[in-house]
């Protein structure tokens, strides 16, 4: 375990929401450490529509989701933002001296004054197939992602899918792998093109298999699994000797932890008020898509709005009993200052 | 109106008043049928709208677009009747359609 982050404010999420967040608060010199289960900035926008242009941001007639991820991570640079990736943040609570303290399932620890939920529809985790009985496998024989690819060495592994993660660890395994089998539904993939034909190339080598076909049932004893019972393509069943399955069918959305951080919700949304937009715990703050008050609109535009107006509560959280005297950059000096243009 | 019916796994059928111009899924969304999660909000991003369009209404609603049949490869157990609900909109031709919603999106 590292030794704890100390800082003014966590944001939890680093979808548009969390990231203009980082650009309000630092214009209030309240510094930022963000965390994100993603392995980048972006949210629903690197993950779900980083190519789909959007078309109601002020000011921007269409932006793609990375663009105006790109943008955003441009416009809070000033402000010198620590990026915590690949991080989900599992516990949150408020201390005795009042701060809160923050602990992630890599063993990151934080402790600040403020914490600013922008976690959108919750954790982006991955997708589960419905196969009955999986449960029992999961973490022995089937894995969703893989933390160390040393535990899948020497194994006859079966890749269930055709994106990119699935080519990705194809390629990645088949050196280490006993025997190794993909498995997808057709025989056109929406993986990168040069994943597979690479791919193609060690089926032609003889070095791995590609079959057609869907999952329809899991055999094995004692959680350890024997063989993957298939529906081909053409209708007739199969099965797949393997004692490693993969099941790559990209990421969902769940709230996860959020429901455990002791914060009042009302059908997985945290309720706020509409002046600072604070959670049923003082300096727990909630913006962007996981908030809701009467009129809530799931727009970005919105989340922007919100992060601002939530940065005023937190200056006064973070340095109680001083004014705070509204600026514009515009014609701030000292703001200008802070962005790095005067 | 357009009336369109959602079959659930198990049997259930809820027939709900769908808007030209809406998708089939956004006619679920806001009638509350269950089965339908539709995580990326009608992007064509995320296959958790899926549906199995009955039969009959195969050739009314079309076809999958490409972007589309590569996003079914994040849908489970898909069918040659399979379809992104967010894909099929609602048209007074489609008045009397029948999806059936999968056990679980996932």
């Amino acid at each position: 375990m590292s030794s704890v982050i100390t800082t003014d404010a966590v944001i939890i999420g680093a979808g548009p929401c969390g990231l203009f967040a980082v650009f309000e608060l630092g214009l209030l010199d309240i510094k930022c450490h963000v965390i994100d289960i993603l392995d980048r900035a972006g949210g629903q926008c690197a993950e779900l529509y980083p190519e789909k242009p959007i078309y109601d941001i002020p000011a921007l007639t269409i932006v793609t989701g990375a663009e105006l991820t790109h943008r955003l991570l441009e416009q809070v640079k000033p402000f010198h933002p620590e990026f915590h990736f690949n991080q989900m943040v599992t516990e949150l609570r408020k201390r005795g001296d009042g701060h809160f303290e923050l602990k992630t399932d890599g063993g990151l620890e934080f402790r600040c004054k403020v914490v600013v939920v922008a976690a959108g529809g919750g954790s982006f985790q991955p997708k589960k197939p419905p196969i009955p009985g999986i449960e029992a496998y999961e973490g022995s024989s089937v894995h969703y992602s893989i933390k160390k690819m040393e535990t899948l060495r020497g194994k006859d592994i079966l890749i269930v899918g055709g994106g990119d993660s699935a080519l990705d660890w194809t390629l990645n395994l088949q050196p280490i792998a006993k025997s190794l089998t993909l498995l997808h539904r057709r025989d056109d993939f929406r993986a990168a093109p040069d994943s597979v034909k690479k791919m193609r190339d060690l089926v032609a080598q003889g070095k791995m298999q590609f079959k057609l076909g869907q999952v329809t049932g899991l055999k094995g004893e004692g959680g350890q699994l024997s063989a993957a019972q298939v529906k081909g393509a053409d209708g007739q069943a199969y099965e797949i000797e393997t004692n490693a399955m993969l099941p790559f069918f990209g990421l969902t959305m769940k709230l996860g932890p959020v429901a455990g951080f002791g914060l009042n919700l009302h059908e997985n949304l945290v309720p706020v008020d509409t002046e600072k937009f604070e959670s049923s715990v003082p300096g727990i703050f909630a913006i962007g898509d996981i908030n809701t008050y009467p009129g809530k609109l799931k727009l970005i535009l919105s989340g922007f709005h919100e992060a601002a107006l939530m940065a005023q509560q937190a200056f006064h959280i973070k340095n109680p009993g001083e004014r705070l005297v509204f600026q514009y950059t515009t014609s701030s000096s000292s703001l200008q200052k802070k962005l790095g243009v005067a | 109106m357009t009336k369109i019916t959602f079959i659930q796994h198990n049997g259930t059928e809820q027939t709900v008043d769908g808007l030209p111009g809406m998708s089939v899924m956004e006619t679920a969304i806001k009638n509350l049928v269950p089965g339908i999660d539709a995580d990326c909000g009608g992007a064509c991003a995320c296959a958790t709208c899926h549906v199995y369009v009955e039969p009959e209404w195969k050739e009314k609603t079309g076809t999958r677009n490409p972007m589309e049949e590569d996003m079914l490869d994040f849908a489970f157990d898909v069918r040659d009747s399979s379809r992104l609900s967010c894909q099929i909109k609602v048209a007074d031709a489609l008045d009397g359609l029948r999806v059936r919603v999968p056990e679980k999106q996932f």
